[in-house]
């Protein structure tokens, strides 16, 4: 992923649609988990309480988010958790880094953090001689297959069974041409032992951080997270400023939500809680800015920091479920990522708010309310004001512009557009045209409403 | 110094304070009236858990004696079940030593009715990777341990201190290929909940 990408999200899109039938079914099964969602939203009669009440606990977060950064971290330093702050992606590869190199340490095991992602961390322990084996099972599938994730929760939902297999039989020795999940994750299962077993460091993720209490949550349904970091001697965390929550018992709120609005899951197999390091061992905990508090100085789009990271916005999302998590080329995919992305960079990430079709349904599952639609075409706005908007539609959009201003213009253009349909449909019909890749031009009427109307005034008249 | 920077500029970019929600309501509005066990015991074996409802310690060593070859390495944080190695004895040992453990067998004292979770700190564990690295895990929980939601579960738990807690609700699992469900991914292939 750190190769930077020329290709935009249309483009990228257009890759990924030239396979229809995937196309129909990566739409399909992820539709598939959003209707769990739904199920699992509707048997609580007080989801919508719930949804509320996290999302003014998150409001309440970033209004005080100064003093509760130094309350987690007084707190968790008085647990024996060791706190360490980066700026940016940068100076958390390089803590990560100094840690294991302090230690002699060449080979980490990781469990899932979009955070280390964002700030390409594999990569960068590559190039320092680290070698770091990812232990969430799809996530250790696309670093098999030397891809970033997909999808924040389920990051190989692009792969087929079948190529799982054949990435397996040829880096894990499974037999050639096996593809049921079962077997394969059995496979899975003993190759990653053997890595819990014998690295002596590992790094997770962090879903929340208890200001009050100084500790932190890890969920995930594997155990991958517990296996590593209670095997290792030493537990490095990395999170982002915006994981804190005041209290504990904010917890019951937001643990509710998570695994509903992610998969369906009344909760994940392990929420874990980490106060103080085992004996003998250590924790050290990253907590890393990386652009988020210039975010949190935008108002129209600070509300994006409340994201609790489930993935319902994806699984909801018509244009994601038809382009594939890789045509956002950034760490997380689909519509809150089009929120978060351009704030890193507005130009590299300038095509990204223009991926959404602004229908809301991002909004009506987000189980923190953020306001997903509505800060998406705030983007595109301050885009095209910044000039970052892609050219073409630019010049488009100029174009329209002076043809709406002008009524001689106007006229003349919709007539010339009517004589093409009718005598050279060829003209539009064809792939220079972007929107009939995928549709069918309209048949034009032989007038245009103000031809008919001026007709209909004279008739009226004589 | 990069500590300085961003806690300066979280300070000056944080919008004017905003008050926390009444947490007060979602506490209790729950049903009262709901039998907790049979919900628990719904959603636990949807989750893929075995839940046996069982008269006492007799009927869960049979059970067990059942389900596991003799010889097999258990170890049981349980006084009550002491044919087995007793989890108190092992917990200062290094936790690579239990990568041969065929099932852990837990004692909880808070259940959750409305996910199958089950609340077990360090405390309980033994050691902290034992409920994860053994081959199949057990835990013992009272019929009056349960609370109706995380809301409630988190009433309970206060401001206990723990080095390490967790909540459970299931075996291992994973559905990361093409989203079909299979139990049993790095941490026990099974969970079973006897309800005492």
């Amino acid at each position: 992923m750190s190769t930077a990408t020329t290709k935009d999200h249309p483009h990228l899109a257009a890759d990924f649609n030239r396979d229809e039938p995937r196309v129909n079914w990566h739409d399909e099964t992820l539709w598939w988990v959003r209707a769990k969602r739904d199920i699992a939203a509707h048997k609580l009669p007080e989801w919508e309480l719930l949804r509320e009440t996290a999302s003014q606990i998150k409001f309440n977060v970033l209004s005080n988010l100064s003093a509760y950064l130094e309350q987690f971290e007084a707190n968790a330093a008085k647990n024996g958790i060791i706190v360490h702050w980066a700026a940016d992606a940068a100076e958390h590869n390089q803590i990560v880094h100094s840690l294991l190199e302090q230690r002699g340490i060449t080979k980490m095991v990781k469990s899932k953090s979009m955070l280390t992602e964002e700030c390409h961390l594999n990569e960068y322990l590559k190039e320092h001689g680290i070698d770091v084996i990812d232990s969430d099972l799809g996530e250790r599938i696309v670093q098999l297959a030397n891809e970033p994730p997909s999808h924040i929760v389920l990051p190989c939902i692009h792969k087929k069974k079948e190529e799982i297999g054949d990435i397996f039989h040829e880096h894990l020795g499974s037999a050639k041409g096996e593809s049921d999940p079962k077997i394969l994750t059995e496979t899975a299962r003993q190759h990653l032992r053997e890595v819990f077993l014998t690295r002596r460091a590992a790094l997770t993720g962090v879903n929340f951080a208890v200001a009050e209490t100084g500790e932190f949550v890890i969920c995930t349904n594997e155990g991958n997270a517990d296996m590593g970091a209670h095997l290792a001697e030493i537990h490095i965390a990395s999170m982002g400023i915006e994981k804190i929550i005041p209290e504990r018992k904010h917890l019951g709120v937001f643990l509710r939500l998570l695994t509903r609005s992610a998969t369906g899951q009344p909760i994940t197999t392990y929420s874990s809680h980490f106060s103080k390091p085992q004996d003998g061992t250590e924790i050290h905990i990253v907590i890393v800015d990386n652009g988020r508090s210039i975010q949190l100085g935008r108002e129209d789009f600070r509300n994006s920091l409340k994201c609790i990271r489930c993935g319902a916005c994806m699984n909801t999302c018509p244009v994601y479920r038809k382009s594939g998590g890789h045509s956002y080329h950034t760490a997380v995919a689909g519509p809150i990522g089009s929120i978060l992305a351009p704030n890193l960079d507005m130009k590299k990430y300038a095509d990204l708010p223009f991926a959404s079709t602004l229908c809301g349904s991002c909004s009506n599952v987000c189980p923190v309310k953020i306001d997903i639609h509505d800060q998406l075409y705030k983007w595109r706005q301050v885009i095209v004001k910044e000039g970052y908007s892609p050219k073409t539609k630019t010049l488009a959009m100029k174009a329209m512009a002076l043809t709406l201003a002008s009524p001689t213009l106007y006229r003349m253009g919709g007539k010339t557009g009517r004589l093409v349909f009718k005598y050279v449909p060829f003209a539009v019909n064809n792939k220079l045209n972007p929107w009939y890749n995928q549709r069918e031009m309209p048949k034009a009427p032989d007038e245009s409403f103000g031809e008919w109307y001026a007709k209909r005034k004279g008739a009226k008249n004589s | 110094m990069s500590r300085e920077k961003i806690l300066a500029a979280v300070k000056f970019n944080q919008p004017a304070a905003n008050p926390l929600p009444d947490m007060e309501v979602l506490n209790t509005l729950t049903d009262v009236r709901t039998d907790l066990v049979s919900k628990y015991k719904t959603i636990a074996t949807g989750g893929g858990s075995f839940v046996y409802e069982v008269s006492g310690f007799d009927e869960i060593k049979t059970i067990i004696n059942n389900e596991f070859k003799p010889g097999v390495k258990i170890i049981s944080a349980l006084n009550e079940l002491s044919d087995y190695i007793y989890a108190d004895t092992v917990k200062h040992e290094d936790g690579h030593n239990f990568a041969d453990v065929e099932l852990t067998v837990l004692r909880t004292n808070l259940g959750v009715a409305e996910n199958g979770a089950l609340w077990l700190t360090e405390k309980e564990m033994g050691s902290r990777v034992l409920p994860f690295i053994a081959q199949h895990l057990a835990v013992v929980i009272g019929k009056d341990d349960f609370v109706p939601t995380m809301a409630q579960a988190y009433q309970t738990i206060g401001d206990a201190g723990y080095g390490y807690g967790s909540f459970i609700s299931g075996p291992s699992k994973t559905a990361d290929i093409e989203q079909s469900l299979v139990i049993g991914a790095h941490g026990p292939r099974s969970l079973s909940v006897f309800i005492l």
